[in-house]
């Protein structure tokens, strides 16, 4: 039996995994959630942004790894909207432009939102170091036209904004290492406040920066999303979906984990 | 219609790639190569449309243009204006050089962006770097002392403050390789070993917890989205 256990065809370990996402999808089972302190922060900063002040989301995420930051950016731009507070976004992915802009589209939309006076979406440019820089000086130097190639000069919500003087908040949607670059070089030089809502495979590197203020906040992967909605009071969002499938899932793994350790040890034992 | 297609073709293309956890086999890489074609395509035609096209191209011909109404004499205070875009032929021109490689007799001309480049990154990296990531954690690790000498501290937060001390000095400790690690200095390097393995451990966690939320995600549109134009 031991041995059997020992010799697991690692395949049978993808099925039930499979199975253990699949059947809470189909029959969701909803478990209690718990806002811990760095999302609140951030939901309580932009709560209370007075009404027309501006802040910046950086998609900074590929299609590849869009599952946790998507439901955080969907969250936080509701927020924004229901607040009055008007949202620039960008990218420092050259593959997220299109994402990111039709995502914006989709929840302004929801929101009643319109272009130019509530949002807008600048895209992309190459050099991430150079954006990020160039955007402390002058954002118009940098993105001389929004994605829509509207000359900024012409955008209604950008008349009163030149660089991150005007901007509340930079809040980062990351899969990579941009949040260092923004705290580095937006918030050391030009004293930009920096928040992140970063997937969970970078989230212990973010720590030490939430632990000494250079992050006001922050949102850990689809735990992130999934307080934040709980913070909105928005029921079946993506971020709480996902996370109560993912909760199972994190069961079977653990209880694998004690399974394959106690058979190791109990084995070792026998053959000794 | 459109829709529907392209849900059935990222249906399709997202079976592919599963189909690996069986074995690896042509579906599989057919939609590897596929994904890795697109992405560097799509990354050039963004490069260009975003970066080369409104950075370099629009502002340099609209200077040449410019340079032209001068020349013919219909020059007008805007066309003077826009003559400032003939300026970027300077940072154009010493991006052309990185193209120097291709002729064997002119590489040593790459040499210069090169320069530039590494002079530029270390120039406005290394103050910078500093101050986010030596001084203010430095800072950030002492100073909730101060709150400590102040009594704002609860005893939960005073532990914690107490342990990151202990981490950091201990963790510094076994990299520090200029001494031999013998007793006392032993003893607090296999300490900073238990932590890196906290760390490396938490991190593991968190990245296991990631590609679950990948999967979760792909399983979603494959149940919603997907079965949902079938059923």
């Amino acid at each position: 039996m031991l041995e059997r256990f020992m010799n697991m065809d690692r395949r049978i370990i993808f099925i039930l995994i499979a199975l253990v996402v699949i059947i809470p999808t189909l029959i969701p089972i909803r478990l209690p959630i718990t806002v811990s302190e760095p999302t609140q922060k951030l939901y309580d900063y932009i709560d209370t942004l007075p009404s027309g002040s501006t802040i910046m989301i950086a998609f900074d995420y590929g299609p590849s790894s869009l599952a946790e930051p998507e439901p955080m950016a969907k969250a936080v731009m509701q927020h924004c909207f229901s607040k009055g507070v008007k949202v620039i976004g960008m990218t420092l992915y050259a593959n997220t432009p299109t994402l990111a802009h039709k995502l914006m589209r989709r929840i302004a939309a929801e929101n009643k939102a319109v272009y130019g006076e509530d949002y807008i979406f600048l895209g992309y440019r190459p050099g991430a170091l150079q954006v990020i820089l160039g955007m402390g000086t002058n954002i118009a130097n940098v993105f001389e036209t929004d994605y829509e190639k509207t000359p900024i000069t012409e955008i209604p919500m950008m008349q009163n904004i030149t660089n991150y003087d005007q901007i509340a908040l930079l809040l980062d949607l990351a899969a990579g290492s941009t949040t260092g670059a923004w705290i580095v070089y937006a918030n050391t030089r030009y004293g930009l406040k920096i928040a992140a809502g970063v997937t969970a495979v970078i989230i212990a590197q973010m720590y030490p920066y939430l632990q000494t203020g250079q992050l006001i906040g922050l949102m850990p992967g689809y735990l992130g999303a999934a307080e934040y909605e709980k913070l909105l009071n928005v029921a079946g969002g993506d971020g709480t979906v996902g996370l109560n499938t993912a909760s199972y899932a994190h069961l079977l793994i653990i209880g694998l984990v004690l399974l394959g350790n106690i058979a190791f040890f109990v084995h070792r034992r026998k053959e000794a | 219609m459109i829709e529907i297609i392209g849900i059935w073709v990222a249906a399709f293309l997202t079976l592919c790639i599963y189909s690996f956890l069986y074995r690896d086999n042509p579906f599989y890489r057919f939609a590897e190569h596929l994904f890795v074609g697109i992405s560097v395509g799509y990354g050039i035609v963004i490069a260009m449309h975003q970066g080369i096209i409104p950075l370099a191209w629009v502002p340099l011909s609209e200077a040449m243009s410019a340079l032209w109404t001068v020349i013919t004499g219909q020059a007008t205070p805007e066309t003077i204006n826009a003559l400032w875009g003939l300026v970027k032929i300077i940072p154009i021109a010493i991006g052309l050089l990185f193209f120097a490689r291709l002729s064997p007799r002119h590489t040593w001309l790459i040499r210069y962006p090169i320069a530039i480049l590494i002079g530029f990154g270390a120039g406005i990296a290394i103050p910078n770097e500093l101050q986010a990531n030596i001084f203010a954690q430095t800072r950030g690790t002492i100073a909730p002392f101060a709150a400590i000498n102040a009594g704002t501290l609860s005893a939960w937060d005073i532990f914690g403050t107490i342990l990151i001390v202990i981490g950091v000095i201990c963790t510094l400790i076994y990299f520090f390789f200029s001494m031999e690690h013998r007793g006392a200095i032993s003893w607090l390097s296999k300490v900073g070993i238990a932590f890196l393995m906290v760390g490396f451990g938490a991190a593991f966690g968190n990245t296991v917890m990631g590609r679950l939320a990948l999967m979760i995600h792909r399983v979603g549109f494959l149940i919603k989205d997907w079965l949902g134009t079938i059923f």
